[in-house]
């Protein structure tokens, strides 16, 4: 177990978002959350990479209690994020954009910057290695010029695949990682998520597309107005009676 | 690479004409505006690190420029210290100042930032004008001293004054270009794109930003401790909410956000509203209609539209020679575009 929530609740006024979850991300697994819109899915990534401060419940990162830690210093303990939309710079080129995301592990200071030292040289030089390094992974190494505003969804969805993936996580939180992106394409994005958790990253999703997560999940949650109301493997959820009423329309999945 | 190479080119050139300016017009009129306009590009710069870079648009610039240039005064005048120690003390407290109000103002975002600092602007503003035993009120300030010498080297002509601005000018340019193509501008630039983004990667962005916010007001007020041993005079109006416009028009007419948009914009605008003097306060009802359409069209100014279409004319051009193995394509490009 890498990650942990423990009777997780976020109230926003007299709406609660997120009540009473019980969740265990499991190391070097995929594991899935799946809901209907406005069960709370988004919230739930909020609280745990800390946009949200949770009401009440208390979130554990190896043994470590990090609910009251700010977002960047989560990041430094390598959690990871994406955003439904990729919030990318448009006007620089993808490797420019995937540079910074391994700033966290540098330490030049605008000093460094002014007198241009040999660590701000050495520290660029990393940044750059990294985001190469990175882009492989994700097959964006020939795109890695071009400028943002012209390559596809899905390269975008990669390119901020790299981008949180070079901060070095040890779990990376995808929010609706195919959202917006064709069939095909979709199937790409598949064998990538199943990549970086044979690689050894920890991977949590949020996605809707069913027959992804049934494919690849090897652990799901299932949300409904902010309770959960189930937890299993695709087998398990696929004839949860529950679920099925609850999300399926009581048909089996398609 | 060439693109690069030919920023150095140009940027050569320009600092070669600016060293050879007074010998090639030796025109004391025109050698003022040109120190004058060289310190406004101090102060733009100062506001293009922030608003440009980081993404914060700070309306409280012409306040602390203000700040800078009394600090000079009252340091030099009142409290009779040496010139130098007294510059850099300016500089020092304003940006502490503004150390202080960036700790609250930086907690808001966007138009609320920029409503919270167009008020402490005016607040700054006010205290000037209204703390008549210090600053002199509405009387104004005078007998600021000039800059002291330097070993053998004396301030007291325009021609040595014109080449002190212009030290500090490409020093504060220098200082930009470092920080921007760093790891640290790289930081600055992720939060301006998306402060949630630059988060998630683990940016501390209220470190980062404070940091962007005291530089940007350290150069602002070093263009204000200038501007009071270049004038040798001053009235609290040069903390008022005119000036801060002034300084946002030549941002965004230069181009906001780029590396060379506050020389080019300065110069642009100073130039034109020299040339249009005669129609007084009339001036702006050309200027009004310019700006809106320039903002509308060339959203990162003069600069920016040249970079636009640089990276557009290099786009297609990477394009046709692609063309060349797959004609067809291009050709139906180019019908297109034709």
């Amino acid at each position: 177990m890498l990650l942990e929530t423990k009777n997780l609740t976020k109230r926003f006024g007299g709406l609660i978002a997120v009540n009473n979850v019980n969740f265990s991300i499991e190391r070097g697994k995929i594991n899935a959350i799946i809901g209907p819109n406005g069960a709370g899915k988004s919230t739930f990534f909020n609280l745990i990479s800390g946009f949200h401060k949770p009401t009440a419940g208390q979130i554990i990162f190896k043994g470590e209690d990090i609910t009251h830690l700010p977002a960047n210093k989560r990041a430094k303990l390598g959690i990871a994020r994406t955003f439904q939309t990729t919030h990318l710079f448009e006007q620089s080129t993808v490797l420019d954009n995937v540079i910074i995301g391994h700033r966290l592990r540098t330490s030049s200071t605008l000093f460094d910057a002014i007198f241009r030292t040999k660590r701000l040289k050495r520290e660029e030089a990393q940044c750059k290695e990294k985001a190469m390094e990175v882009l492989e992974f994700v097959g964006l190494t020939d795109a890695a010029h071009k400028i943002v505003a012209n390559i596809s969804q899905e390269e975008k969805k990669r390119a901020a695949f790299a981008l949180a993936l070079a901060t070095d996580p040890e779990v990376i939180l995808l929010d609706e990682p195919a959202a917006g992106v064709n069939p095909d394409e979709t199937e790409g994005l598949e064998e990538l998520i199943v990549k970086m958790a044979e690689y050894g990253i920890t991977v949590c999703l949020i996605e809707h597309k069913m027959q992804m997560i049934m494919k690849i999940a090897h652990k799901i949650m299932v949300l409904n107005y902010g309770e959960k109301i189930a937890e299993g493997t695709p087998e398990e959820i696929k004839n949860n009676e529950i679920v099925i009423q609850a999300y399926l329309g009581g048909s089996a999945i398609a | 690479m060439i693109a690069v190479l030919k920023q150095k080119k140009i940027a050569a050139l320009a600092i070669l004409f600016a060293l050879a300016f007074p010998l090639l017009i030796p025109n004391n009129y025109y050698l003022h505006m040109m120190t004058l306009s060289f310190i406004w590009m101090i102060a733009v710069y100062g506001l293009n690190l922030l608003a440009g870079y980081t993404g914060y648009l700070s309306l409280a610039h012409a306040g602390f420029f203000a700040i800078g240039a009394y600090t000079l005064a009252i340091l030099t005048v009142k409290a009779g210290l040496n010139f130098w120690l007294a510059f850099f003390l300016s500089c020092v407290i304003s940006s502490f100042i503004g150390f202080l109000v960036g700790l609250v103002a930086l907690r808001t975002k966007e138009h609320f930032f920029a409503i919270y600092t167009l008020c402490v602007g005016y607040i700054i503003y006010l205290v000037i004008d209204k703390w008549d035993n210090l600053t002199g009120g509405v009387r104004g300030f005078i007998g600021i001293p000039s800059p002291a010498n330097i070993g053998p080297i004396s301030f007291q002509t325009p021609v040595s004054q014109y080449y002190l601005v212009l030290f500090f000018l490409l020093l504060v340019v220098f200082v930009m270009y470092r920080i921007v193509y760093s790891l640290t501008g790289r930081t600055y630039i992720a939060i301006r794109n998306s402060e949630e983004l630059a988060l998630t990667i683990g940016i501390s962005t209220m470190k980062d930003k404070l940091v962007s916010f005291v530089l940007s007001i350290f150069f602002t007020s070093l263009a204000g401790a200038l501007y009071a041993s270049f004038i040798r005079f001053l009235g609290p109006d040069i903390g008022y909410i005119s000036v801060m416009f002034d300084l946002l028009i030549f941002l965004l007419v230069g181009g906001i956000g780029t590396m060379s948009g506050p020389v080019v914009g300065t110069l642009l605008m100073t130039s034109i509203s020299q040339q249009l003097q005669f129609l007084q306060d009339y001036r702006m009802l050309i200027f009004g209609p310019i700006l809106t359409l320039l903002v509308i069209f060339y959203p990162r100014g003069v600069v920016g539209g040249v970079i636009h279409w640089k990276t557009k004319r290099t786009e297609n051009n990477r394009d046709s020679r692609v063309g060349k193995i797959s004609s067809h394509s291009s050709n139906e490009k180019q019908v297109k575009e034709g």
